[in-house]
C-alpha cells in the first residue's frame, strides 16, 4: 500500500504535523494533550495511528516527525512498530524519525529489553527517548522535548534541520555504528 | 456457659470490625435492642467483646448461637471464602416435588449426622428462598471443630448449591449426597467454577449479569458514545484509524455487552495438547504425548480486564473465544485436549 515520504506534499503555512504510532491508544492521546498544551511559536497538528499503512487520505497534512512508541512491557507494541517500519520510505530516517520507548522504569514488568529498541533505533539510523508516559509530570517533558524537535524538523526554526538535529543527537547519546 | 463456647463467642466477636459491630449483633437478633443499648460501644475492642460475652452468658446463649452469629458475619464479609458451584439434577422422569424448606433441613441433617457422629449443622434463611448451612466437623472421637466450618448456600428453587471451600475434602462427597438427597435430586456435579465473589458466581450460574435496566433507552446510549469521542478530541489530533478503532468498540460491546461484568478472579487453563510449531524438525513437535501446560489469568476483576484489553491496544479484537466463552459456559476452569 502507500509508503510515507516526507517530501510528497506541500507544507501548511506554519504547521507542524507529528505522527505518533503506537498501540497504546489511551497513552498516545494523553501525550498528544501534553504537546498541545505546550507553548509553540507553530500550529501543531498531531495524528494518531495505531499502525501503517495510513488509510488513504488527500486531505493528510504533510507529516513532518513520525514518533514510534513502543512499550516496554508488551511484545505486541514492538511487533506492531516492527511491521509499520516497512512503510516508510527511506528518506523520512534523515532526522523525521523517532523512537519513544516507554515502561523501562519498571524492570519486572519488562518483557523486552532495553537494547532490543536501542539496536532497532541504530539500525534504522533514528534517535531512541526513554521515557514514562504514564505520570504527568515526566509525560509533560517528554512532550516539550517532542514539540521543539517538531519544529525543527518542519523547519520552523532558522538555522537547525532535521538532519543537523540528527547528528547533534547521536553524537552525544547514540554513537554511529560506525564509531564504535 | 463452657469454656468452649465462651472462647467460641469471643473469637467470633472479635473478628467482627467495629464499624460493622452494631449491624451485625442486630442483624443476629438474639441481644434485644434494650440489652444493646445498656452496652458501651466507645470502649476498647477487648473489654467491649468481654461485656458482650457477659451478656450472652447471662442469656443463656448456645453454641448454636454463636453458630448462628458466625454465618451473619460471613454473610457479610462472604468475599473471605472461596466459593465452588455444584449443580445438582433430577433423574429423568421423575417429578418437580413440592419443597419444603423444613423437610430439608431436618433430612440434611438427618444424612449427617447418621454418617458422622460429631457433626453441628445450623441454618439460617435468606432471601430469594436460599438458605445459609453451617457445618462445623467432628470426628468420632472429638467435639465439632468451630473454626473451620463449611458453608453451603442452597438456592431452594434451582438446582445450584455454592460452598466454601472444605479443608477436609474427605467430607465432600458425604456433604454432596446430603444436600442431594435431603432436596429430592438424584445427582450432584461439581462445575469448574469457583470465585471469591458469591453473586457475581450467582449472577454467572443464573444468567442474570446481562440485563439491562428497563429504563435503558437503547438509541441514546450510542449517541453518547460518539459524542464522547468527539468531546475529548481537539480538532488538532487527528486519529487516522477511527475506523478500526469503531470497529474494536463494537465488537468488544458485542462481545461483552454494555453492563458490568460478574466478577472473577482467575481463569485457568489446562492444556493437554501436542506441540504446534512452524518450524521444521522442531524437537519440542516430535514428541508423541501431549505436552503438559497450565496456563493462569488473573486479576482483581478478570472479565473487566479482558474487556478492556482490545481497546486499550493490548490485544486484537475479537478475542479468543476461550477468553469470551467464561460467562456464557459459566467455567473459569478448562481441559483442553486435541480433538
Amino acid at each position: 500500500m502507500s509508503v510515507l515520504r516526507p517530501l510528497d506534499k506541500q507544507p501548511g503555512l506554519n504547521t507542524a504535523t507529528i505522527l505518533l504510532v503506537g498501540t497504546e491508544d489511551a497513552l498516545l492521546q494523553q501525550l498528544a494533550d501534553a504537546m498541545l498544551k505546550e507553548d509553540c511559536a507553530s500550529e501543531l497538528k498531531i495524528h494518531l495511528a495505531r499502525s501503517l499503512p495510513l488509510p488513504s487520505d488527500v486531505n493528510r497534512p504533510r507529516i513532518d516527525l513520525i514518533m514510534f512508541v513502543v512499550n516496554l512491557h508488551s511484545k505486541y507494541s514492538l511487533q506492531n512498530v516492527e511491521e509499520s517500519l516497512r512503510h516508510v520510505d527511506a528518506t523520512f530516517f534523515l532526522g523525521k524519525v523517532g523512537f519513544l520507548a516507554m515502561g523501562a522504569g519498571q524492570e519486572s514488568h519488562c518483557s523486552i529489553h532495553r537494547n532490543t529498541v536501542t539496536k532497532l533505533a541504530n539500525t534504522y539510523r533514528s534517535p531512541v527517548f526513554f521515557c514514562d508516559l504514564e505520570r504527568e509530570g515526566f509525560r509533560a517533558t517528554v512532550a516539550q522535548r517532542l514539540v521543539r524537535m517538531l519544529q525543527i524538523c518542519a523547519g520552523h526554526v532558522p538555522g537547525v534541520s532535521a538532519l543537523n538535529l540528527l547528528s547533534l543527537l547521536r553524537n552525544s547519546e547514540n554513537p554511529a555504528p560506525e564509531d564504535l | 456457659m463452657d469454656e468452649t463456647v465462651a472462647e467460641f463467642f469471643k473469637r467470633t466477636i472479635l473478628k467482627i470490625p467495629m464499624t460493622e459491630m452494631m449491624t451485625i449483633l442486630k442483624a443476629w437478633d438474639f441481644l434485644s435492642e434494650k440489652q444493646l443499648q445498656n452496652v458501651n460501644f466507645q470502649q476498647r475492642k477487648e473489654s467491649l467483646v468481654q461485656d458482650l460475652v457477659l451478656l450472652c452468658e447471662k442469656k443463656r446463649a448456645s453454641v448454636h448461637d454463636a453458630a448462628l452469629l458466625d454465618i451473619v458475619y460471613t454473610q457479610f464479609h462472604r468475599h473471605r471464602k472461596v466459593w465452588d458451584v455444584f449443580q445438582m439434577s433430577k433423574g429423568p422422569g421423575e417429578d418437580i416435588d413440592l419443597f419444603d424448606m423444613e423437610q430439608f433441613k431436618s433430612s440434611f441433617k438427618k444424612i449427617l449426622q447418621r454418617a458422622l457422629k460429631n457433626v453441628m449443622v445450623s441454618f439460617r434463611d435468606a432471601e430469594e428462598n436460599a438458605v445459609w448451612i453451617r457445618i462445623a466437623w467432628g470426628t468420632q472421637y472429638r467435639k465439632p471443630n468451630q473454626y473451620k466450618p463449611v458453608y453451603v448456600v442452597y438456592y431452594s428453587q434451582t438446582p445450584y448449591a455454592f460452598t466454601s471451600s472444605c479443608p477436609l475434602r474427605s467430607n465432600i462427597p458425604l456433604l454432596g449426597q446430603a444436600l442431594t438427597v435431603a432436596s429430592n435430586h438424584h445427582k450432584i456435579v461439581k462445575m469448574d467454577l469457583r470465585s471469591r465473589y458469591l453473586d457475581s458466581l450467582k449472577a454467572i450460574v443464573f444468567k442474570q449479569y446481562n440485563q439491562t435496566f428497563e429504563t435503558y433507552n437503547s438509541t441514546t446510549p450510542l449517541q453518547e458514545k460518539s459524542l464522547e469521542l468527539d468531546i475529548h478530541m481537539d480538532s488538532r489530533i487527528i486519529h487516522e484509524n477511527r475506523i478500526e478503532k469503531e470497529r474494536v468498540q463494537r465488537v468488544t460491546q458485542e462481545t461483552f455487552g454494555d453492563y458490568s461484568q460478574p466478577r472473577l478472579e482467575f481463569a485457568q487453563y489446562k492444556l493437554e495438547t501436542k506441540f504446534k510449531s512452524d518450524f521444521n524438525g522442531d524437537i519440542l513437535a516430535e514428541r508423541k504425548e501431549p505436552l503438559r501446560c497450565l496456563i493462569k489469568f488473573s486479576s482483581p476483576h478478570l472479565l473487566e480486564a479482558l474487556k478492556s484489553l482490545a481497546p486499550a491496544g493490548i490485544a486484537d479484537a475479537p478475542l479468543s473465544p476461550l477468553l469470551t466463552c467464561i460467562p456464557n459456559k459459566g467455567m473459569n476452569y478448562f481441559k483442553i485436549k486435541d480433538k
